[in-house]
């Protein structure tokens, strides 16, 4: 035999290797230990704790968590007007940041992935990331100035006879500052949804006697749906969850606060029925997701 | 040793690019005609068909940017660095009705000539003419011309049905005539039936035929197809030549194909354009254009390049010249046959033997210097007889009217 000599006396490592080759689901099993080990452990035993967490009560005198199971803190959450009104609002901050965000990052999107050339798309894709590198909570802190009674908005729109939102009950300042924060999380799968649509669909629509408007409603949204309802999931859950922003930039309540409100009490049971709503509203917000396609757009 | 004289196909490609000198036509701007007519001075001269479907008047395009990253726009105007030519120059009439083939190699301007009339890419420089009138500036959506795409560019979230009506429904075609022209469109390219499905559950013939359909039911003076058999196999291409010239001439549309493959290009077309380096080689019947090429490019690229040029050409024919002659016009004998008064004839060696089944394709090292390559149909020989036929001294005999001079383009 030819090279038979070579390989008569394999080393271990060389034998190790054949035998992993032979037995694929060993190998699989080697390479997701560690990250299904992190999942499971870190990730899905926090949530189960959460949702056991969210039956218990507190002693409203001795203030410990009584491990017992009861379905009141659910009742309060269903029949406070409170909570309702809370979870509606957060709800609406959510549609209208993600509406926002899809109607300002549509145009950016396509001209960076139609229209710009090679060099300007990459400065773009650096300028629209770049934000993510700064932290969270700097960028908070900074529109928190912006919207100050003396800050720079209400610098800017003095001369014509306006004022911002402010800092105050209003909305509108969150509003705006979600919508900065999550704006490249739309963009970046929106981009890549666009950029997926081959050249050739545009110029068929058009040498089929489709004008720029015809094209975009009838070939390219359409197209891009899935990509839009992908970063929809972003900026819609991210807002429904966040805490901090409401609490430094409007003084009117949010889920995240109500939570965070009752970590300090502390009610820990409450605090963790009231994580289960975002939670809720989320996971079917994916079930609608995936029906849309937006899974494979990710 | 003598000097190579005979260039093998590929070779005439790399040839430095000079000016094409061809006596069937000029080099006005006006008239590109038939090798078979000689160019005319006046266009409207040509061909007594009317008004062409199609003018190209001084076509230009060049791609890229010039130094400062703005778009080339002139024509004119010293060259600029990273700018590519695409397309340097074409005048060609084509006529209403005709199934007109443009065939080159890739880079050769053909699909860019193309793009030009369907709109999708505007001029550097001349004028398109589509039915005598200027569309030169105008967009896709105002030319009566469709297009089918060499990847089809079905609506992937369309069924087939609305792929198909999808230029009716944006020219506001009332529903019900709408739904009778897709029907008869589908009809014609046989998927009558197949309006619900989505073009991801077709096969790659089938997504051809829809695109066909999509184009034709708009019912476009001009259809152009941009390479539209080339992602096929064999045997479906085959079947689609035959099916889209029944189908061309049925609706009697003017065709603009364009294709790499000459064997395309000879089957289907009335006429075809050679295209080489954004220019026009030669425009003419699949006859005139195999059996009279008029530049040494397209006898190679049309067919073998069987070229007798120098001292080989003297030797043989008694000219200087360049000759060439088609593989199959010459006749393989014995060495010391003698050819008829009208043959020309050599002795050579078989260099090397191809069987390709129905033929079998020598190479024959020519005494007088260069090579020939002839094919002779198995009518007789079989396999062994023709491959053990290598290295046997043999004379070659075509009728002196075979071997045509090629210019130098």
């Amino acid at each position: 035999m030819i090279g038979a000599t070579d390989r008569s006396t394999p080393g271990t490592m060389r034998r190790l290797a054949g035998w992993l080759d032979r037995h694929a689901r060993v190998r699989l099993a080697m390479l997701l230990a560690a990250p299904m080990g992190w999942l499971v452990l870190a990730y899905l035993g926090s949530l189960v704790l959460l949702f056991v967490n969210a039956f218990w009560s507190r002693d409203a005198f001795t203030g410990l968590v009584e491990r017992q199971f009861t379905p009141d803190n659910f009742i309060e959450i269903f029949t406070n007007p409170l909570y309702r009104n809370v979870t509606l609002r957060t709800f609406g901050m959510a549609v209208a940041v993600t509406l926002t965000c899809a109607v300002i990052a549509f145009p950016i999107a396509y001209y960076m992935a139609r229209v710009a050339s090679p060099r300007t798309r990459g400065l773009l894709a650096v300028a629209v990331v770049m934000p993510l590198w700064a932290s969270y909570l700097v960028k908070a802190y900074t529109w928190r100035l912006i919207l100050s009674n003396d800050g720079v908005l209400n610098w800017l729109l003095e001369p014509l006879g306006l004022r911002g939102p402010g800092l105050g009950e209003s909305v509108v300042g969150l509003w705006l500052v979600f919508t900065y924060l999550w704006l490249p999380y739309m963009i970046l799968p929106l981009y890549a949804g666009l950029e997926r649509i081959p050249h050739s669909l545009l110029e068929a629509s058009a040498d089929l006697g489709g004008r720029g408007w015809t094209t975009f409603r009838r070939v390219i949204l359409p197209l891009v749906v899935p990509a839009l309802v992908a970063g929809s999931i972003f900026t819609f859950s991210l807002t429904l969850g966040d805490y901090i922003a409401p609490s430094l930039i409007t003084t009117t309540q949010f889920i995240g606060n109500l939570i965070f409100l009752n970590f300090g009490v502390p009610d820990l049971p409450f605090a963790a029925a009231l994580s289960l709503v975002p939670l809720a509203i989320v996971v079917l917000y994916l079930l609608v997701a995936r029906r849309l396609g937006a899974f494979e757009a990710l | 040793m003598r000097s190579r004289v005979i260039q093998p196909a590929k070779l005439a490609n790399c040839l430095p690019l000079v000016p094409l000198i061809d006596e069937t036509r000029t080099r006005s701007r006006l008239a590109v005609t038939t090798a078979a007519q000689p160019a005319t001075t006046h266009p409207t001269t040509d061909a007594g068909a009317g008004v062409p479907a199609v003018r190209l008047e001084g076509l230009v395009k060049h791609f890229g940017n010039d130094a400062a990253g703005r778009r080339v726009a002139g024509a004119t105007g010293a060259p600029v660095s990273d700018v590519i030519v695409a397309v340097a120059g074409i005048d060609l009439d084509i006529r209403d009705g005709e199934f007109f083939s443009m065939l080159g190699p890739s880079g050769s301007g053909k699909t860019t000539t193309l793009r030009m009339i369907a709109g999708f890419e505007l001029p550097t420089a001349g004028r398109i003419l589509l039915h005598g009138e200027d569309v030169t500036n105008r967009p896709p959506f105002d030319r009566d011309v469709n297009t089918v795409f060499q990847d089809y560019a079905l609506f992937p979230h369309m069924t087939v049905g609305d792929n198909v009506a999808y230029g009716l429904v944006v020219r506001k075609v009332p529903k019900a005539e709408r739904q009778a022209r897709v029907a008869d469109a589908l009809r014609m390219v046989r998927l009558e039936g197949y309006e619900r499905r989505r073009p991801g559950q077709l096969s790659g013939g089938q997504r051809q035929r829809v695109a066909l359909a999509r184009a034709l039911v708009n019912r476009p003076r001009v259809l152009l197809l941009d390479e539209p058999l080339g992602a096929l196999d064999l045997k479906l291409r085959e079947e689609m030549q035959i099916e889209l010239k029944s189908i061309q001439q049925a609706v009697r549309i003017t065709f603009i194909y364009v294709t790499h493959d000459q064997q395309e290009a000879l089957t289907m077309s009335d006429r075809l354009a050679v295209f080489n380096r954004g220019r026009i080689e030669q425009v003419g019947t699949p006859a005139d254009v195999y059996e009279r090429p008029a530049t040494r490019f397209v006898a190679g690229f049309v067919g073998t390049s069987n070229l007798l040029a120098g001292e080989t050409a003297r030797a043989i024919i008694g000219s200087d010249r360049t000759y060439t002659v088609r593989p199959e016009k010459i006749r393989l004998t014995d060495p010391d046959a003698a050819p008829g008064p009208d043959e020309a004839s050599a002795t050579g060696t078989i260099r090397e033997v191809v069987y390709l089944g129905p033929d079998t394709r020598y190479i024959v090292a020519l005494d007088a210097g260069g090579e020939l390559v002839v094919t002779q149909q198995n009518l007789a020989t079989s396999s062994m007889e023709a491959l053990s036929a290598k290295g046997r001294a043999v004379r070659l005999t075509w009728k002196r009217q075979h071997n045509l001079p090629v210019g130098d383009g």
